[in-house]
């Protein structure tokens, strides 16, 4: 076996080194009644040929083209160079940098990613790496009664919020906290503010928005924020699509306490939905109050600047029954992946590729209302969008070699034969005039 | 002092690392840009047309603006300032760290599965969900369960949902969730705050003097207020939990339920099943079990493998195959919910089928084997020198520590930190907290018997410098690019991102 070194003569010289006959006797410690007498029933091994064409073949069983299709996962180009430096045995074989000075790559990196998602979400402090959106926008909504006290028990959420945001939330929430999910707009597609108003009170820790949201739409987030503002709650903004960042103002300037969503659009593919990559950001004066790890600059013994894991006090280490979160391992190859492309962006490609996104998807828009496909909703949009289509939509789309398109009555049966689609730079002007086409 | 004894032969990184790296953001120049980006070849559109002023931005200041060859060397610099399983001997207990074989790397990266898209038609989907059911078969058989859930994007997610789960199964049958969860002084630290995220009250037992837990502890913790127990076997000690199928009749018998954290199940593959010891749910570590990489922090998978009595609980969906097409089950009335998006961390799940599928039932027994060898083998070769407290009794890691240097005032710290000098990564060191300055080793099944031989080598060195000199021990590491780093500081006056002027101060 390639992945085992051991010879017959190496086991023969250890088992007496350690003092016993046989593997067996290793284990003696197990009861024999409880352990096994018939070999795993798994599917056997293959050489690393077979292995390989035995994965091919499932691949190949997937389709090749590039989706129309975001709603939480989006497709992007990364560039090879963000891939192959991910490849590097030092960063994908290193472990939680549990010993700093030998680890002073992954925590640069990481103080580095903790930068831009600041810089993104134009607030003070970030963590580094929660597991997706989903989980970061619970992580949020656990914060915010955090925050509160104990003493404030319900948190509002937009219906416009993506549906898997919502329900995380629901299931991180459990019993004894209040989910009120409050209504968006028909017309405009953005939450409802009067409803928001109606569902705010004093008994609120958190209000969640999608901005954009599930739809596209660039929600109405300073409206939110003031809302709960008036009444004591926290206002946190769930970004599904990272990428709007450069192009939308910040979470953080439009009033936002918490800005929590996915960054898997910067360096990371949509691998089937997983592993995401969740941000988090919010106001300085929370710092003992938000979850998840960080990194924070020190010195070493000479008064050199390096970086360690910091504030483990509010985590699973110590004091573990008051720990403000359970996180361990989370996606921190996805965050270098996330830092190395935002630093290849940098200032300038950021706002072209946003730009570029708003552009596309614009074109598509205006394409597809030509045939008679019009939107479901009239509030702005970042690089998807919900149209009005016909019921068989994605399964034209699929005969056309193309793939994608989201139903929303998924969802939101309401929303009978809405099609949420997504353009970004993958989607050149004849991939999204096929699509017209197809849907035409 | 005698320079061989200090530096092996084969010992990796013993000549320190050498770069010096800015922040990407002091090595920016306006107006460079490391992308190529495709014209629109739209027609040009102002999105000030469409979107309202306020919620428009421009360019964000303080981004950086570097070339691709600027930030490639960024990051390969900075790769290079850090220990890994392909540069060397990664020993840290309960976190498993064996070699990431490098065929798993590109089935993850094979682009049916990188750029499949979680919400393609099932027709468009059969490839991913086939992988994914024919992995939760193989869990499921590995665990003595009847079905898991691929869901959880780490171990301490699939804690969070599997105790998600036992509340649900409580609701369900008896109307109130009860109060408390019993969690052993040997069990993984995540598990109380998991217990606590979950509402519950965790209440610790003590292990006895061989490190394992008896079961007239557990009888007399328990009442009809505890909802569970959460047994890591073997436990954090390397210690199987011998009594495990009584403590789980006595559980049982009172109406609570049994979670078996799975983290350390490489030391079972093959040998033993959870299943067949009353464990009615467990969680595995991908990363840890099935040599996904960890990738300086993750991402894991925490797939949850359950009981009948728990299956209509799971979160939703789960795979089930329905003659030849893979379906994903959504309508699932009793289910705890989601807890994150889609269907889970699939790029994991396709590593994790790679390394099975190269290594068969055979291969995957042969696993846990070798591993409780390897680390066998470390405990034969230290144990004069070392205070090892719980002897032979223990698999696939070994916890040793600093007590027959109390004399000389070196501790746990020093010894790690002159490990690094050595060309080791450190063990994990202070853990479990049950053995006072404990050094907890895991060689994994993947390394030499000369590797072994070697790390022992300098485990004797060490012990050796410790009596001889011990000041020169405190010093230690010398040979990265940073010498001890001040945590305090860090926590006192926390620098948790990059501004202009950043490091001014010193």
């Amino acid at each position: 076996m390639r992945y085992h070194p051991h010879t017959e003569s190496d086991i023969r010289e250890m088992l007496a080194k350690i003092g016993v006959q046989s593997l067996d006797e290793l284990f003696t410690s197990i009861p024999q009644s409880l352990q096994m007498d018939r070999p795993l029933a798994v599917e056997p091994a293959l050489d690393e040929r077979a292995l390989m064409e035995h994965l091919e073949e499932l691949a190949a069983k997937q389709p090749k083209a590039v989706p129309f299709l975001g709603a939480g996962a989006y497709p992007h180009h990364v560039p090879p160079s963000v891939d192959q430096l991910l490849l590097r045995g030092e960063l994908y074989t290193a472990y939680t940098p549990y010993q700093p000075e030998i680890a002073q790559g992954t925590l640069q990196i990481t103080f580095e990613f903790q930068t831009f998602v600041t810089l993104l979400t134009g607030l003070e402090i970030a963590n580094a790496s929660m597991y997706d959106g989903a989980s970061a926008t619970a992580e949020a909504a656990l914060m915010s009664i955090r925050v509160g006290n104990g003493k404030r028990s319900k948190v509002v959420v937009s219906k416009a919020l993506h549906p898997e945001y919502r329900e995380t939330v629901r299931t991180y929430l459990g019993e004894g906290f209040e989910l009120v999910e409050v209504a968006f707009d028909p017309l405009t597609g953005k939450t409802d503010l009067a409803a928001l108003e109606a569902a705010v009170d004093a008994n609120t820790a958190g209000v969640i928005i999608g901005y954009p949201n599930f739809f596209g739409v660039v929600d109405d987030l300073p409206g939110a924020s003031k809302i709960a503002q008036q009444h004591g709650a926290l206002c946190i903004s769930a970004t599904t699509e990272a990428l709007a960042f450069g192009l939308l103002q910040a979470p953080g300037q439009l009033g936002a306490d918490i800005a929590v969503g996915e960054m898997q659009s910067f360096g990371n593919g949509v691998n089937f939905g997983g592993p995401g990559l969740g941000f988090f950001a919010t106001r300085e004066k929370f710092l003992r109050q938000f979850p998840g790890r960080v990194a924070g600059a020190t010195v070493d013994r000479k008064g050199e600047r390096g970086f360690v894991l910091t504030l483990s006090t509010r985590e699973q280490h110590i004091r573990r029954e008051k720990a403000t979160s359970n996180i361990c391992t989370n996606h921190g190859l996805n965050a270098a992946a996330a830092t190395i492309h935002l630093s290849m962006l940098g200032k300038h490609g950021l706002r072209a590729m946003a730009l570029l996104n708003w552009r596309r998807a614009k074109y598509a828009r205006e394409q597809l209302a030509a045939k008679g496909l019009e939107p479901v909703f009239s509030g702005p949009v970042f690089n998807e969008f919900a149209v009005h289509a016909p019921k068989d939509a994605v399964q034209r789309i699929g005969e056309a070699g193309l793939a994608g398109g989201l139903k929303l009555d998924r969802y939101y049966t309401e929303l009978g034969d809405g099609l949420l689609l997504c353009v970004t730079e993958l989607h050149d002007k004849a991939r999204i005039d096929a699509l017209v086409a197809a849907l035409s | 002092m005698a320079t061989e004894r200090f530096f092996p032969k084969s010992s990796p990184g013993a000549h320190g690392i050498q770069y010096r790296e800015p922040l990407i953001f002091e090595r920016s120049e306006q107006g460079r840009m490391g992308v190529s980006l495709p014209d629109a070849g739209v027609p040009e559109a102002d999105p000030a047309s469409e979107i309202p002023a306020e919620l428009l931005r421009g360019e964000i200041e303080n981004m950086p603006s570097v070339t691709e060859v600027q930030a490639v060397r960024h990051f390969v610099r900075l790769s290079q300032l850090n220990y890994s399983v392909d540069t060397g001997f990664f020993p840290l207990g309960s976190c498993t760290m064996k070699f990431n074989p490098k065929v798993n790397e590109w089935a993850a990266r094979l682009p049916g599965f990188a750029g499949a898209h979680p919400y393609l038609p099932e027709e468009q989907s059969q490839g991913a969900l086939e992988l994914m059911y024919r992995l939760e078969r193989m869990l499921s058989e590995i665990a003595g369960l009847h079905v898991t859930t691929l869901e959880p994007a780490a171990g301490a997610q699939g804690e969070l949902s599997g105790l998600m789960m036992i509340r649900a199964w409580h609701m369900a049958n008896h109307g109130k969730p009860r109060k408390k969860v019993l969690i052993p002084d040997s069990a993984h630290g995540t598990n109380p705050a998991s217990a606590a995220l979950n509402g519950y009250v965790a209440v610790e037992l003590k292990s006895n003097k061989d490190g394992v837990l008896e079961p007239e502890t557990v009888a007399a913790a328990m009442d009809e207020d505890v909802a569970a127990i959460m047994m890591t076997n073997p436990n954090t000690l390397g210690i199987f939990e011998t009594h495990v199928k009584e403590i789980a009749e006595i559980v049982h018998a009172r109406g609570g339920l049994v979670y078996g954290d799975g983290a350390n199940m490489n030391a079972l593959l093959g040998r033993a099943r959870p299943g067949d010891m009353g464990i009615d749910v467990m969680q595995y570590n991908l990363h840890k079990t099935f040599s996904t990489p960890h990738g300086g922090g993750g991402p894991g998978s925490g797939p949850v493998s359950v009981a009948k009595t728990l299956e209509p609980f799971l979160p939703r969906p789960i795979v089930v195959k329905d003659g030849n097409h893979y379906h994903l089950e959504f309508d699932r009335p009793q289910s705890v919910g989601k807890l994150r998006t889609f269907w889970g961390n699939f790029g994991m799940m396709v590593r994790a089928y790679t390394y099975m599928r190269e290594l068969g039932p055979e291969g995957l027994k042969a696993c846990s084997d070798l591993a409780v060898l390897n680390a066998q083998y470390i405990r034969a070769l230290i144990e004069k020198e070392w205070n090892v407290p719980y002897g032979n009794r223990s698999l696939h890691e070994v916890v040793y520590n600093d007590k027959n240097l109390k004399e000389t005032g070196c501790t746990t710290m020093d010894v790690a930190k002159a490990l690094v000098d050595h060309g080791y990564h450190p063990p994990t060191v202070y853990f479990p907290l049950i053995v006072p300055g404990a050094i907890m080793v895991e060689p994994t099944e993947t390394e030499t018997k000369e590797t072994l031989e070697n790390f022992a080598q300098a485990m004797m060195a060490i012990a050796a410098q410790a009596r001889e000199e011990p000041e020169a021990l405190k010093e230690m590491p010398k040979k990265p690019i940073v010498e001890r780093l001040d945590e305090t500081r860090a926590a006192r006056k926390p620098v948790l991102r990059w501004t202009p002027g950043f490091g001014a101060e010193e």
